[in-house]
């Protein structure tokens, strides 16, 4: 695969004494989708935020259309603009509508004219089922609407690569599949995405390639018929199965949504 | 009790030239006050360890001694650097620097709590760091601040009593110079009390109307949460 769009090499990172990961290699290509499963604390989230600099990696290197943006005086907000982020908070701008929390990207940083920026923050808001809500404050909406505000600020900026981190984590079940079904149809329109989830169904069905994370390393990763029905290692298979049930339940409990 | 009434009538129209003196300082110390504040509290959050010394070692400064030496310092001080100053400078400049070190104290409680959270999210839009502060911290900070920063202006408003020592013509300046003047000080600082009870419950019900104007559905919750 030489047509990466995002590409890590032997990124590491280490607070303290603690190597959070080490030697990390992945690389997401044009229309991609690839979800990155493993337990909490391997370091799964920190290695999204190092992608696109919001954290800084300790060693190793980063390239988004073959350029390296790890190297030094590289304009890291450029960067920004063209790797979208979703967080499993949701972030949004508690002071501003969502239709504003849309538009401020393009007003403040991409300097369209208000007219175009409002324009192109309703489409953003219509492709998240969400132009009815845009005069909502955060604050009026439920943490379903709100991350797909948050879904609909980060595409408003046209990124290159969208990351996703535990977006359903955060959410009440009944409301989960609204943002998943958002990230679905993201997919089949070959949006390139980089997805941090506990949602086995979502990586089964949705995925091109699952990468199996476990203290800081890449133990697995491949199609997602293979980490399911194939695994190479015990371990991947015992995190599979320990979630498929813990999640196959609450999923159940929660009226299907496979 | 007539007495007194007719006491006050009589010199009402120059307590209440008084008064629009103190009102003119605590205006002018508040805006000065704000804007130092403000800066003071961006540099102390955001700046390099070297802004950061100094913003600290203002607010503790000013913050740890008192107003009336602060201001002696400068009016009757300065002088001995060469810089001489006029009196109503003076006031001015202790006012604003005293209640600036007070405000970054108020709004830097906020900034901490709007946090590193939105700062993340802003940056990762592609905004700049000061681009994020001012179009995302700063705007929910501001409206955050304000239920503890409305102590400010009540405080600094009967703060701005200290100037007489330096004969600025203010309200306790005209209390002190009627009491003189009929000697009858309990009539005169009776007078003067209830002037300054009226001026803090003006203020008062300004600062409660602010509080709601700037209000955003859903906020306040939000705000507490985070």
């Amino acid at each position: 695969m030489t047509d990466s769009i995002l590409e890590a090499r032997k990124l590491t990172k280490i607070y303290g004494s603690n190597v959070i990961f080490k030697d990390i290699d992945l690389k997401v290509a044009e229309g991609e989708t690839i979800v990155i499963i493993g337990p909490s604390g391997t370091g799964k989230s920190t290695l999204l935020r190092c992608m696109n600099l919001l954290t800084k990696a300790d060693n190793g290197q980063i390239f988004l259309d073959g350029k390296e943006i790890t190297a030094p005086d590289y304009n890291e907000d450029q960067v920004r603009q063209q790797i979208g982020m979703v967080f499993q908070n949701f972030l949004l701008f508690n002071h501003l509508t969502a239709l504003d929390n849309v538009m401020i990207g393009l007003t403040k940083v991409k300097k369209l004219p208000k007219e175009q920026a409002r324009e192109k923050a309703m489409e953003e808001l219509k492709r998240v089922g969400l132009a009815d809500r845009a005069d909502h404050y955060p604050g009026q909406l439920s943490g379903g609407q709100q991350q797909r505000v948050g879904i609909a600020r980060a595409l408003a900026m046209d990124p290159r690569v969208m990351l996703f981190d535990e977006p359903t984590s955060a959410l009440d079940p009944e409301l989960i599949g609204e943002v998943l079904g958002v990230m679905e149809k993201l997919a089949r329109d070959r949006m390139t995405m980089l997805v941090v989830t506990h949602e086995m169904g979502f990586a089964r069905e949705v995925a091109d390639r699952i990468v199996f994370m476990e203290k800081g390393h890449i133990v697995e990763e491949g199609s997602p018929d293979d980490l399911f029905y194939h695994p190479k290692h015990d371990r991947t298979r015992e995190f599979l199965w320990k979630i498929t049930e813990l999640y196959g339940k609450k999923e159940k409990e929660a009226g299907g949504n496979p | 009790m007539s007495d007194f009434f007719e006491f006050f009538t009589r010199f009402l129209p120059d307590l209440l030239k008084g008064a629009s003196m103190t009102l003119l300082l605590t205006a002018e110390g508040l805006a000065a006050g704000f804007v130092l504040g403000l800066l003071a509290t961006l540099t102390r959050s955001y700046g390099n360890k070297f802004w950061r010394g100094v913003a600290i070692g203002y607010i503790e400064l000013f913050r740890g001694t008192p107003l009336l030496v602060q201001l002696f310092l400068i009016y009757y001080g300065l002088p001995g650097l060469g810089i001489t100053l006029s009196r109503e400078l003076s006031a001015f400049l202790a006012l604003g620097l005293n209640s600036g070190a007070y405000q970054a104290e108020y709004l830097r409680g906020s900034i901490l709590a709007i946090g590193d959270n939105q700062m993340m999210a802003g940056r990762s839009i592609g905004m700049s760091k000061w681009k994020t502060i001012w179009h995302v911290i700063l705007p929910q900070a501001l409206r955050l601040a304000i239920p503890a920063w409305s102590n400010e202006p009540v405080s600094l408003l009967k703060s701005t009593g200290v100037v007489f020592l330096i004969a600025i013509p203010e309200l306790m300046a005209k209390a002190k110079s009627i009491a003189a003047k009929t000697y009858d000080p309990i009539g005169s600082y009776i007078a003067v009390a209830i002037i300054y009870l009226a001026m803090v419950y003006l203020l008062d019900a300004m600062l409660k109307w602010l509080e709601r104007a700037s209000r955003i559905p859903g906020f306040e919750m939000e705000g507490r949460k985070a």
